[in-house]
Parts: C-alpha cells; structure tokens; sequence
C-alpha cells in the first residue's frame, strides 16, 4: 500500500521535485542520485513509520540533505572556503541567481523543460531527457519509445546531462524573442510524453493515463506564456481528444478496447467540445510549421472520430484525406499504418492490406497485428495466423499481448 | 560562471582583397562581441592565426615524432582565431558568438578547470 502511495508520488512530482531541487542547489549531476536516495529511503521508512503527511516535502528535504552531504564532502575534499556550504544551506535567492530578463512566468517545472529542451542539445536527446526528468518516464520506456536498446537510451541521457553541466546550459526562461523557436521542441517533447502515457510497452499497465495527463498540463503551462502559438493549440486540442476517450480504452478486466467497441456516451465531451473550439479558431489558411501543420491535422483526425454519433458514421473517407495531407508534411510509419486502417474502412480490407505492404518493417509489433486483421476479413485464416504470432513475438506490453492472443483463439475457433 | 572557447573556423580567403567597407563591418562585428562579452562577463584571450597552409601538425607514430605539412583535420573551413572568455551560461556565449561576422561558424567549447 505504501509503496503504491510512493510510486503514485514519485510519477506524480518528480518533474517538480527536480526542478525544486535543481532550483535550489543548480546541481544537475547531484539532484537525479540525491532524488534515487531519498526514494528509497522513503521505500524503507514510510513502510515502518507510514506515509507523512506531505509526502513531497519529505522527498524534498531528504534529497536536500543528501545534496548537501556531497557538497560538503566534495568542499572537504577541494578544501575550498566553508562559505560555499552555508551559502548552499540557506539556499540562493531568486533574484541573485537566475539570468530570467523577460521575468515571464515564476515556474521552476517550465525552467527544468526548457532546460531539458535547449537547442544546443540534440533533438532525441532532449526529449527523451525531458519525459526522463521531468515527467520521469522510466529509461526502459523512453527505449521502447524511441525504438533503441536501455543501454543505449540511459547513455544518451547520461550524455545530455554532462552536457547541460558542462556547457553550461542555463536553467532559466530565455527572453520573449528566444522563446518561440523554444516551444516548437516544447511541444514535441509533450506530444512524446503523451505517447508514452498511452503506450508505456512494458509492465501489466498498458496506460499510464496519469502521465498521459502530465503532457497535456506541460502544454497548458506553456500554451498560457504564449496563446497565440499555433503549434501548442493544435498539440492541445490533439492531446485532449486522445485524452478525452481515456476511459474507454480498457475493459474491466484491463483487455484493450478498440476505438469502434468503446462506449462513446462515456468519451469526456467537456474535453472534445474544448479541443474541437481551439480547432475552429485557428485559421486554416495561415502558413504554419511542419510541426503544427502535423499536429493540426492528426487532431483533425481525431476530431472526425470524437464528434461521430457512432463508429458506422464515422467519415473515414475525410479521415483518408486527411492522413494523405499529413504523410505529404511529416511522412511517417505509423501515420502509413493509421491510412491503411482508415483506407480499409473507407474502401475495404484488400485496399487497406495493399496500403499495409507498402510500409517499411521497423520491428513493431502493430503492423502485424494490423495485417492480421485484414487477413482474417478476407477469410485467409492461415496467413492471419501467421501474423497474429508474429506480432505475439514482438510485443511487449500484457493488455494488447492478450487482446492479440484472444483474437488468436478466436480465429482458430473459426475454423475449428 | 563558465569560460569557454570559440573557435573560429571560415573558408579560405584572402583579406588582403577585402574592400575597406568589408574590413570594418568586421571590425564592427568583433567590437560588437568584445563589448558584449565585456558586459556579461570577460575576454581572457584571442588572437587570429595565420593561414591553414602554414600550419604543422605534430604527432607521434610507432615512437617516433612525425611532422606533417598543413592542419591536423583536412577539411573545406579552417581554425582562423579563437577568443577565450567568461560568460554566465551557453545562452550568453551563443548570444557573443552571433554578433561575429556571419561568414564564422563559430565551435562553442566549455574549458575544463583544473584544480
């Protein structure tokens, strides 16, 4: 029990118990391992002595003092000047430390993400630093989101780490002309955290809908230091229509509930009413980014799903339009497949399975999962189960393991 | 703050031929930095180097010291100069190294202190 309350602490606030802890002590190679200690110290404590009552601040003050442990044994070991301690201690002033000009917003979590997102870092490299220490995405899920090994991941973010530290990458909000350029990457590091939310791939959990609600706050946070930028309100109103159908997604027993099964009258219509307002407020014709001409049209799409009475009158016809405009500003593999399942609706599972084979294996496990789909409604039962176990074989994630192995048995039923 | 090095690498080309409008836009351009960085923080060093082709690069192979004719990396642009300075952060060296002439691509590097 404690170590669930724990664990929901931790998804919950790391983002902000870094950026406390980074704030305070501009530390960034001490802040993650004083952060570890205190969690499990916590792991041990809370288990005897229960939860506190503030639970973050407990964290807070105990990575504090770890903190402050390294400092002084690092000041012992320099034999520097015991000033630079009992300055540490009583904690720097706001205004003395940070280099903050525009003053814009006093938010030390949009500090730590525009850190996290700086130009001087590369691009993979910084948003996968984000979910990591700002969202706190496990290192294995960023892995699996980026399609690379843990090893590989864990040490591109030790990489961008060192290098924040030793380039001197600065923890604070650039002036009002820098930060435009800013947000295009703000964005894109939200939109991959929400992705992650929805498909962690790995663990029992197949949604971590809490983190998925974390990437939709970090657009609202910096969407309200800039209104008018489009690239924030067209990610916004894709991320609320996802988000909007949340509680559809898993049936009680924790099986995947696809989109034309899910019970619509329970999708959050506060949400989609919201998304589909920001949606008719930006003028179409305006020239945009690649970026938010992308995200504008993937909320499109979700738009012709969200505001159907019902999955049969769902305009998948509109929706292949819509994916040919996307794939024409931002081409990729999963956009590809996304077409060939509107185009199978829109014009049966022959095209949709001809669509499908023109798409570029990357190791996935949904392309397969896909095709054996289409498979089975053109009744060609063998090569369906073909597909079936090899996208069994590469995924990874226990909810849509199941759902592939219940339409496997399923399957087999229909011939047997 | 951080002392960092910029390392000034551009095409090969001749100034002797450069107009007297071009030579003072440069110098234009490497006053606007010195003040800049002058006001953030300070320059410790810089100098301008003599042409690629006068360079010897040094290194040793199978025990012996080799010296070679030309840069160590043969590449289109060369090192023309470097400053040395201190700043508070990257976003204030980058904010210096775009007042230097456009035709720069400027290499920011962190200078490693030793105790």
């Amino acid at each position: 029990m404690n170590d669930e309350n724990l664990e929901r602490v931790v998804r919950e606030e790391w983002g902000r118990l870094v950026a406390l802890l980074l704030a305070r002590y501009r530390r960034l190679d001490l802040v993650e391992d004083a952060l570890g200690d205190a969690i499990e110290a916590a792991t041990r404590t809370w288990r005897v002595r229960g939860v506190p009552d503030d639970p973050v601040a407990w964290l807070l003050t105990t990575a504090g003092r770890r903190v402050l442990d390294r400092l002084r044994s690092e000041a012992v070991h320099l034999r520097r000047a015991p000033e630079l301690i009992i300055d540490a201690e009583h904690g720097p002033t706001r205004a003395g430390t940070i280099a903050d000009p525009g003053g814009i917003v006093e938010d030390d979590v949009l500090r730590l993400v525009l850190m996290c997102t700086h130009p001087a870092l590369a691009p993979e490299a910084a948003a996968a630093l984000a979910l990591r220490l700002v969202l706190g995405v496990s290192t294995r899920d960023i892995a699996r989101l980026f399609l690379v090994p843990e090893t590989t991941m864990a040490a591109r973010i030790t990489r961008a780490k060192k290098k924040i530290v030793d380039a001197g990458i600065p923890f604070a909000i650039p002036g009002a002309e820098a930060l435009p350029d800013r947000l295009d990457t703000v964005a894109q590091t939200a939109y991959l955290a929400f992705t992650a939310g929805y498909a962690p791939g790995s663990g029992a959990e197949l949604m971590h809908t809490d983190l998925a609600g974390e990437a939709v706050r970090l657009v609202r946070v910096t969407l309200a230091l800039r209104p008018a930028a489009e690239v924030l309100r067209a990610l916004l109103a894709l991320l609320l229509l996802q988000h909007s159908r949340r509680d559809t997604r898993l049936s009680p027993d924790g099986e995947l509930v696809l989109l034309p099964d899910q019970d619509r009258h329970r999708w959050h219509r506060e949400e989609i009413d919201e998304a589909v307002a920001l949606l008719d407020a930006i003028p179409s014709a305006r020239p945009m980014s690649a970026q938010a001409a992308s995200y504008l049209l993937q909320a499109r799409i979700a738009a012709e799903h969200a505001t159907a009475t019902s999955a049969s009158a769902t305009r998948w016809d509109r929706i292949v339009g819509h994916y040919d405009a996307l794939l024409e500003v931002m081409p990729s593999s999963a956009a590809e497949l996304a077409r060939a399942v509107a185009l199978s609706e829109s014009a049966g599972p022959a095209a949709g399975l001809r669509a499908l084979e023109q798409i570029a294996d990357v190791g996935s496990h949904r392309p397969s999962a896909v095709r054996a789909e289409l498979l089975r409604l053109l009744e060609r039962a063998e090569e369906a189960r073909e597909s079936y176990h090899l996208a069994l074989e590469r995924c990874g994630n226990a909810a849509e393991t199941a759902h592939l192995r219940t339409r496997l048995l399923s399957l087999d039923g229909c011939v047997g | 703050m951080t002392r960092y090095l910029l390392l000034i690498t551009h095409e090969p080309w001749d100034w002797s031929t450069a107009s007297e409008e071009t030579r003072d836009a440069f110098f234009a351009q490497h006053r606007a930095f010195s003040e800049h960085v002058a006001e953030h923080g300070r320059e410790i060093a810089s100098a301008a180097l003599g042409d690629a082709d006068t360079a010897t690069t040094v290194r040793h192979a199978d025990g012996q010291l080799v010296l070679t004719d030309g840069p160590f990396a043969e590449t289109a642009e060369m090192i023309g100069g470097y400053y040395e300075v201190e700043l508070p952060d990257l976003d204030a060296a980058v904010a210096a190294a775009a007042l230097l002439p456009p035709s720069y691509t400027v290499e920011i590097r962190p200078v490693i202190t030793l105790e």
